[in-house]
């Protein structure tokens, strides 16, 4: 017997939980496999409705309950990460925003917030203002791709055309303010793309009016549903301790009780000012995920109710010329400008060395955003601190002891985004 | 009757069922899956193919019959093939007793339920052999769900028609019917005895365990697309996968019959002898009308519920369903010889 598996052991007598364990040493844990009974080895995923894109998992099957699980990813690497190197810090918002592609605002703005750092600009107010109003939002659409998603993988498939519905119209705004969909590359270094349009009051409103009713619905359809409840409450138990030791952030973490949110603990953009909740569950198990989900919605409405009210006036860029291109008109007239925008379009701008990392309260957890400089117009290092990623390493504790049916409600409750795990 | 000999007669049985099964899965395909789950998720559904996709059904059926017929390698060949050919055996055996009319049945059985049952549950056996014979993991455990799930839904199902079968003195489903048309209820017999109003917890058990054994959500673990990607039916393609299908929402057809049958009064009309020839024309539109109130509510809690986990479902069965249904059977004898 090897040091590592007497150890494994060892703790396992003193009642503690493994996390983290090889192959090896699992072999030895004694009681969990008997090397008599034969064992399955189901193969779920990249290709498996449930496994939210290419996620792969290797699960070890007696009958129906899972003994040992393995997520395997890297089905969809893009090498987004190493492509940031070789694209100036104007181009790094189109690359970043293809990461976590149900909630591309949150890349941008992490990114966006490091860059700033480094170069030691402040945005104006109302850039602030806009990028908050349109993050929560964009944390609402996610949310809601959330519950339509859980709703189909616990079986409800009428859910998922629901979320997906309330989504397109929290998307559609988007439409309308970004003039893209998804990957909108409207939060820049230096404020956002473009000012709101006229009457973008309006298309904020129609969201916050039409979505309590459906949330009230949803509630109905699922939340107070005994087949959902059964389904959900203790399954896929998880607790502080352990959240933390796995890095676990977002939905997982709270849901263990842990009030742990960015937005309020480590305050950026103007959350200082706005009221909120954080919404923390109990038990760590998967309806307190799904439940902080649905009531994260409700807290983001009352953000975006408030951003509504306290919109300030002003610029929606910072007026510095060599971070921001200059206006179209300006460009006709002057010199200055014209080189100015020649010389960001084409060389980019150039960002003091040294080294940032900015978080964000994204929808899955803490998303945080590495940058080291060297001086010259692009990073010579970034990385993204993805919390799908880490999240899905509490998978394989979670799904232990567990049944089929119940490892594809854990999945579903971490709601991981494969572009963003491998990046 | 009509002075016709047993081979004409016969052909004439066999020619309905094989046109009647394919047609009333068409009908519920479009009706339920296309058009109620497309209006309950707010969305249209077929539109463009004939008035309102009344014809999309046609060209899926085109589409499936020009698909290449694949089978894995590993696969247990012959009963591969034979697999999705017992399901729907099962199928067309269920229509054999259904009564549409004093006269339209095909065969009138003494023992009607009885075999009613007994034929429906050799289709777990065809979806055993899919399960087994796919050389798929997935198909596997879908097939052994429903192994599971046949014996744990059998029972209460038989336990229920047993207060019907009690109460109506008979298990001819014809004879049910004329029981029901010419019962009372505490002596008043203008809408004669539905047995809905007597044997509502009967028809709450019937329902419930019906809706396993059609393995439709929340009872669809067999199936269960979510978790194991189709179950039984994952290695099939094309027309065996298209059998299958025909299959399912035959038998949905059958037991929403069977339960309007038993439950509903059937072709049976208040104030109308029940050996009226008028009920030949009549009973077949009633008995569809009945059918689709009944489908509807199948497809209904299809459409809108989650699913149950393997244990929950077993763990309902044994420790609800099927106590209920005991006392259920012992109150109706206990009636029964009060009355």
């Amino acid at each position: 017997m090897s040091i590592a598996s007497r150890q494994v052991s060892a703790r396992l007598a003193a009642g503690e939980s493994i996390l983290r364990m090889s192959e090896a040493e699992a072999e030895v844990v004694e009681g969990v496999i008997d090397p008599e009974d034969e064992t399955m080895i189901m193969n779920m995923g990249p290709q498996h409705p449930s496994t939210h894109g290419v996620l792969r998992i290797l699960l070890e099957l007696n009958g129906e309950n899972v003994l040992r699980s393995k997520p395997i990813i890297g089905y969809l690497h893009t090498g987004m990460e190493k492509t940031a190197e070789s694209l100036t810090y104007v181009q790094g918002a189109t690359n970043v925003t293809r990461m976590d592609y149900a909630s591309p605002l949150f890349n941008e703005l992490a990114f966006s917030l490091a860059v700033e750092e480094l170069l030691g600009i402040e945005i104006p107010e109302r850039a602030t203002w806009i990028r908050m109003m349109m993050t929560e939002l964009n944390r609402m659409a996610s949310h809601l791709l959330f519950l339509a998603s859980n709703g189909m993988d616990l079986g409800a498939v009428g859910m998922m055309l629901y979320g997906w519905k309330e989504r397109e119209e929290i998307l559609r705004f988007f439409e309308t303010v970004t003039g893209l969909r998804m990957n909108h590359n409207y939060i820049r270094p230096g404020g956002v793309a473009a000012d709101l349009p006229d009457g973008w009051e309006d298309g904020v409103a129609r969201i916050l009016v039409a979505l309590p009713k459906r949330l009230e619905e949803f509630d109905t359809l699922m939340t107070g549903q005994p087949i959902w409840r059964d389904r959900t409450q203790g399954v896929g138990l998880i607790t502080t301790p352990e959240a933390v030791a796995l890095g676990a952030t977002g939905p997982i973490l709270r849901s263990t009780g842990a009030a742990w949110d960015l937005r309020r603990d480590q305050p950026y953009l103007a959350y200082d000012q706005v009221d909120f909740d954080v919404v923390v569950g109990t038990y760590g198990d998967t309806f307190d995920r799904y439940a902080i989900r649905l009531n994260e919605i409700r807290e983001s409405m009352r953000i975006v109710e408030q951003c509504l009210e306290m919109m300030p006036t002003g610029d929606y860029r910072t007026q510095d010329p060599k971070v921001t291109p200059p206006p179209r008109a300006r460009i006709d007239e002057s010199m200055e400008a014209l080189i100015h925008h020649f010389k960001i379009f084409t060389e980019g701008f150039h960002v003091p060395e040294g080294e940032a990392y900015a978080a964000v309260e994204s929808p899955r957890g803490e998303l945080g955003c590495y940058i080291v400089s060297d001086g010259s117009p692009k990073p010579l290092r970034m990385h993204i601190r993805a919390p799908s990623f880490v999240n899905l390493q509490t998978v394989p504790h979670m799904l232990t002891g567990g049944m089929i049916a119940d490892a594809v409600a854990i999945i579903s409750s971490v709601d991981p985004i494969m572009g963003e795990v491998d990046r | 009757m009509l002075g016709l000999v047993y081979w004409q007669e016969t052909a004439i049985k066999l020619g309905v069922i094989m046109g009647v099964v394919p047609v009333t899965s068409l009908i519920f395909v479009y009706v339920f899956l296309f058009k109620m789950m497309s209006y309950m998720q707010s969305r249209l559904g077929p539109m463009e193919t004939g008035p309102h996709g009344t014809l999309q059904i046609i060209a899926e059926a085109i589409k499936f019959l020009q698909k290449e017929d694949i089978s894995p390698d590993n696969a247990d060949k012959h009963v591969f093939v034979m697999a999705p050919v017992v399901v729907l055996m099962s199928t067309f055996l269920l229509y054999v007793v259904i009564p549409a009319g004093p006269d339209l049945v095909v065969q009138s059985l003494d023992t009607g339920i009885f075999y009613a049952l007994a034929v429906s549950s050799l289709s777990a056996l065809g979806v055993l052999m899919a399960g087994w014979a796919s050389a798929n993991k997935y198909a596997l455990m879908g097939g052994l769900r429903a192994a599971g799930q046949l014996i744990a839904y059998e029972l209460p199902l038989v336990l229920a028609v047993v207060g019907v079968v009690i109460q109506a003195g008979t298990m001819n489903l014809q004879g049910i019917v004329v029981a029901q048309a010419e019962g009372s209820i505490f002596g008043i017999d203008w809408i004669g005895n539905p047995y809905i109003l007597t044997q509502f917890i009967g028809f709450a058990i019937f329902m419930t365990a019906a809706q396993a054994e059609l393995t439709q959500t929340p009872f669809d673990m067999p199936v269960a697309e979510s978790e194991l990607v189709g179950g039984f039916q994952v290695e099939y393609t094309g027309f065996r996968y298209l059998l299958f299908f025909m299959a399912e929402f035959g038998t949905a057809f059958a037991f929403s019959a069977m339960a309007s049958v038993m439950f509903l009064g059937g072709w049976g009309l208040p104030f109308i002898d029940s050996t009226d020839n008028i009920l030949n024309v009549v009973g077949p539109v009633l008995m569809l009308a009945k059918v689709m109130l009944v489908a509807f509510v199948i497809f209904w809690v299809r459409f809108s519920f989650p699913r149950l986990r393997e244990d929950q479902l077993q763990k309902f069965a044994w420790k609800f369903l099927i106590p209920v249904s005991l006392v259920n059977i012992v109150a109706t004898g206990i009636l029964k010889v009060a009355f």
